[in-house]
C-alpha cells in the first residue's frame, strides 16, 4: 500500500512534551499536536463538509424517527415512519419501482457504454482522440433545464414533433405517440434522455485510464502471443483499469438512484414518472412532513451505500 | 527464438487493421448521434420564426438570423433587474466558487496524501463514502443550517454549501499520491515550512488537477438556479441560470429559449475544449485502490 510508504514527518526530538507519551491516549494527542499544521490545512474542507453535507444527513437520520411538521416541536414516533413507508404508502412503492426500473437500465447501460466508448476512443490515433472525447462528453456538460428546449420538441406529443413526424413518415406508426403523457412511454423517454447525457466523470476517468496504461505492457503481452486488441482488452486493459472501474461504478450508482424529474416533469399521469427523490420532495417541500421525508432519504441513502459497498466488494483491489 | 517473436510482431503491425477501421466508423456515427441534440440547439437559436413552426418540422436552419438574440434582449429589457446584473452575479459566483474550491481542496489533499497523522485514514474514508451521498435528500436540515447561519439571501449561499466536493478532493488526493514523497522531503531538508511546501511545491504540481476541478464544477455553478429559488428573495442577487429558467420554453418562445440554452451551455464546452489534455492527466489516477 502506497500510504504506508509515507514518511512520518514529525521531528525526531520534540522540544516540549505536552502529553504523557507513554500512554496510548497521550501518544495520540502528542502526535496530533505535532501535526497541527496538517489539521489546519484540511480544516476548511472538513468544516464545510461537515456543516453542509454530513450534518444534514445525520440530522435526517435522526429526524426519520420523529413526526415533525416544522411548525411544532418534533414528536418521537419510533419506527412508525418506516413501517408506513413500506406497508401503507403505495406511492412510495411505485416510486421505488420506477426508480429501480430507471436505475437498472440507466446504471449498467451508461456504465458499459462509458467503458467501451472510452476503450474505442483509445483505439483511434492520438490526434483525433480529443474530438471524439468531446463529442461524447459534451452532452453531460449541458444542464437538463437548458436542454428541455431541445427534448420537448423532439418528443413533442403531436404529429409536428420530430420523432412522431419521422416515425409517421416512415409508416411505422399511424398516430402520434404521446411521449410525455402516455404512462408506458414516460420512463423510457426519460431513460433515453438520461443516457444521452450520462457519459460524465466516469467516462472521462475511463478515457484517461486507458491512455495511462503502460505501452510496455502491450509489448510484454505481445511476446506472450497476445496481439489482437480484444485479447489485449481482456488481459491488459481491464486489469489495469480496475481502480477507475470502481470509481465510475460508485458515481454511476449514486447518480442513477438519485434521479429526479424526467422529461415528463412532475407530477405525471398515474405517477408513471414518480421517483424516490420526487416523492421525498413532495413530503419535505409540499407537505412539510419532515420526519417522513427523512425516512425516505435514509432508505435511499442506505440503498445507494449498500450497492456501493457491493461494488467495492467486487471491484476493489484485494491485495 | 527471440528473433522469431520480433518477426511476428512486425508482421502483426503490417497487417491491415480492419477492426480499427470498424471502430473508427462506429465512433464517428456514434459521435454524430450524440452531437445531434447540440446541433439542433444551435439551429434553433438561429432559426427565424417561420422556420420554427414549419410542418413537417425541419432539423437544420436554412436562413439563419439573429432575430432570436434580438428578441432575448427585448425580453431581458423587461426583466425586474437589468440583464447584466444576472450575468454579473453568475460570473462573480462562478469565479469565487471555483477559486475557493480549488484552494480548499488542494490544501486538504496535500496532508491527506503526504502526511501521517492520527485519523487520516478515517477522514479519507469519509470522503470516499461521501461520493455516495445525495445531498438533495437532506434538503430541510440543510435549509435550517443555512438559515441559522444567516447566509441565506447573500452571495455566500451560492458558494459555501457546495464548496466541499468529495469527488474533487478524491481526484486530487489520488493525483497527489502519484507525486513522489522525496520531492517534499528534499524541500523539508532545505528548511521550507509546511505552508511553503504547499504553495511552492504542491500547488504547481497540482496544476492539471486544478484544471480538472474547474471542468467538473463549472457547468454546475454556471447553471445554478435552484439556490436562487430556495434561498434568495432579492432579485438583485439572483443568477443568470435562474433568469433563463423563467423565460421558459413553450412553443411561442422556442427560439428565445434556444438562445438562452446556448448561452448557458457553451461556456462549459469551451472550457472543456481548452483544458481537455490537462484533465486527462489527472483522471488517469482517478481509481479507488
Amino acid at each position: 500500500m502506497a500510504k504506508d510508504k509515507n514518511k512520518n514527518n514529525s521531528p525526531a526530538q520534540p522540544k516540549k512534551r505536552f502529553f504523557n507519551v507513554e500512554k496510548r491516549f497521550g501518544y495520540t494527542m502528542h502526535e496530533m499536536w505535532n501535526h497541527k499544521i496538517s489539521y489546519g490545512l484540511i480544516a476548511p474542507f472538513y468544516i464545510l463538509f461537515i456543516t453542509f453535507s454530513l450534518l444534514p444527513l445525520i440530522a435526517s437520520a435522526a429526524l426519520s424517527f420523529f413526526y415533525w411538521n416544522v411548525l411544532e416541536a418534533p414528536v418521537f414516533n419510533g419506527w412508525t415512519n418506516y413501517v408506513y413507508l413500506f406497508v401503507d404508502d403505495a406511492l412510495f412503492l411505485k416510486a421505488l419501482s420506477n426508480t429501480l426500473y430507471y436505475a437498472i437500465i440507466v446504471g449498467p447501460v451508461a456504465y458499459i457504454l462509458s467503458y467501451f466508448l472510452a476503450w474505442f476512443i483509445n483505439q483511434v490515433p492520438d490526434k483525433i482522440r480529443p474530438i471524439y472525447t468531446l463529442a461524447f462528453y459534451a452532452p453531460s456538460l449541458t444542464s437538463s433545464v437548458a436542454m428541455a428546449v431541445v427534448w420537448s420538441v423532439m418528443f413533442s406529443n403531436d404529429s409536428a414533433g420530430y420523432l412522431n413526424s419521422l416515425l409517421m413518415n416512415l409508416g411505422l406508426i399511424s398516430e402520434p405517440i404521446l411521449w410525455t403523457t402516455d404512462v408506458d412511454w414516460i420512463m423510457p423517454v426519460g431513460i433515453i434522455v438520461a443516457l444521452w447525457s450520462s457519459l460524465g466523470t466516469g467516462f472521462l476517468s475511463f478515457v484517461a485510464a486507458f491512455r495511462g496504461v503502460d505501452r510496455e505492457l502491450y509489448d510484454a503481452a505481445a511476446v506472450d502471443g497476445i496481439t489482437s486488441r480484444f485479447q489485449r482488452l481482456l488481459y491488459v486493459d481491464i486489469p489495469q483499469t480496475m481502480p477507475q472501474m470502481l470509481f465510475a461504478a460508485v458515481l454511476q450508482i449514486t447518480s442513477a438512484l438519485s434521479v429526479g424529474a424526467t422529461l415528463a416533469g412532475h407530477p405525471t399521469p398515474e405517477d408513471a414518472g414518480l421517483t424516490i427523490m420526487l416523492h421525498l420532495g413532495d413530503y419535505s417541500g409540499q407537505r412539510f412532513e419532515v420526519g417522513y421525508a427523512s425516512a425516505i432519504a435514509v432508505v435511499l441513502s442506505l440503498l445507494i451505500i449498500g450497492l456501493g459497498r457491493i461494488a467495492f466488494k467486487i471491484l476493489a483491489d484485494k491485495e | 527464438m527471440f528473433q522469431v517473436d520480433v518477426d511476428y510482431l512486425k508482421k502483426a503491425k503490417k497487417r491491415k487493421d480492419y477492426a480499427g477501421r470498424v471502430i473508427l466508423v462506429f465512433l464517428t456515427i456514434g459521435g454524430l448521434v450524440f452531437l445531434l441534440p447540440l446541433v439542433y440547439l444551435v439551429c434553433t437559436a438561429f432559426k427565424p420564426p417561420e422556420e420554427l413552426f414549419l410542418y413537417p418540422p425541419r432539423f437544420f436552419v436554412s436562413n439563419p438570423t439573429f432575430d432570436n438574440f434580438k428578441q432575448l434582449t427585448m425580453v431581458t429589457a423587461n426583466s425586474l433587474v437589468p440583464f447584466t446584473r444576472y450575468l454579473f452575479n453568475t460570473v462573480l459566483i462562478t469565479v469565487a466558487y471555483i477559486f475557493c474550491l480549488v484552494w480548499i481542496t488542494t490544501m486538504a489533499c496535500y496532508p491527506l496524501s503526504k502526511h501521517k497523522f492520527p485519523g487520516k485514514n478515517g477522514l479519507f474514508k469519509l470522503v470516499t463514502t461521501a461520493l455516495m451521498f445525495v445531498s438533495a435528500a437532506a434538503g430541510i436540515p440543510l435549509y435550517l443550517i443555512i438559515t441559522s447561519l444567516h447566509i441565506d439571501n447573500t452571495y455566500l449561499v451560492y458558494i459555501l454549501p457546495g464548496l466541499a466536493s468529495p469527488t474533487v478532493l478524491f481526484l486530487m488526493k489520488q493525483f497527489m499520491d502519484q507525486v513522489p514523497n522525496e520531492i517534499f522531503e528534499a524541500g523539508k531538508i532545505d528548511g521550507a515550512s509546511e505552508w511553503k511546501l504547499y504553495t511552492e511545491i504542491a500547488l504547481p504540481l497540482l496544476k492539471n488537477a486544478q484544471a480538472t476541478a474547474v471542468i467538473l464544477t463549472f457547468s454546475g455553478i454556471w447553471n445554478e438556479s435552484a439556490t436562487s429559488t430556495t434561498y434568495i428573495y432579492k432579485e438583485q442577487l439572483r443568477t443568470l441560470g435562474f433568469f433563463m429558467s423563467t423565460i421558459g420554453g413553450g412553443v411561442a418562445r422556442q427560439g428565445v429559449a434556444g438562445v438562452a440554452a446556448l448561452i448557458m451551455t457553451f461556456p462549459s464546452i469551451i472550457i472543456f475544449v481548452i483544458q481537455q489534455s490537462r484533465v486527462m492527466d489527472t483522471m488517469a489516477h482517478s481509481g479507488i485502490k
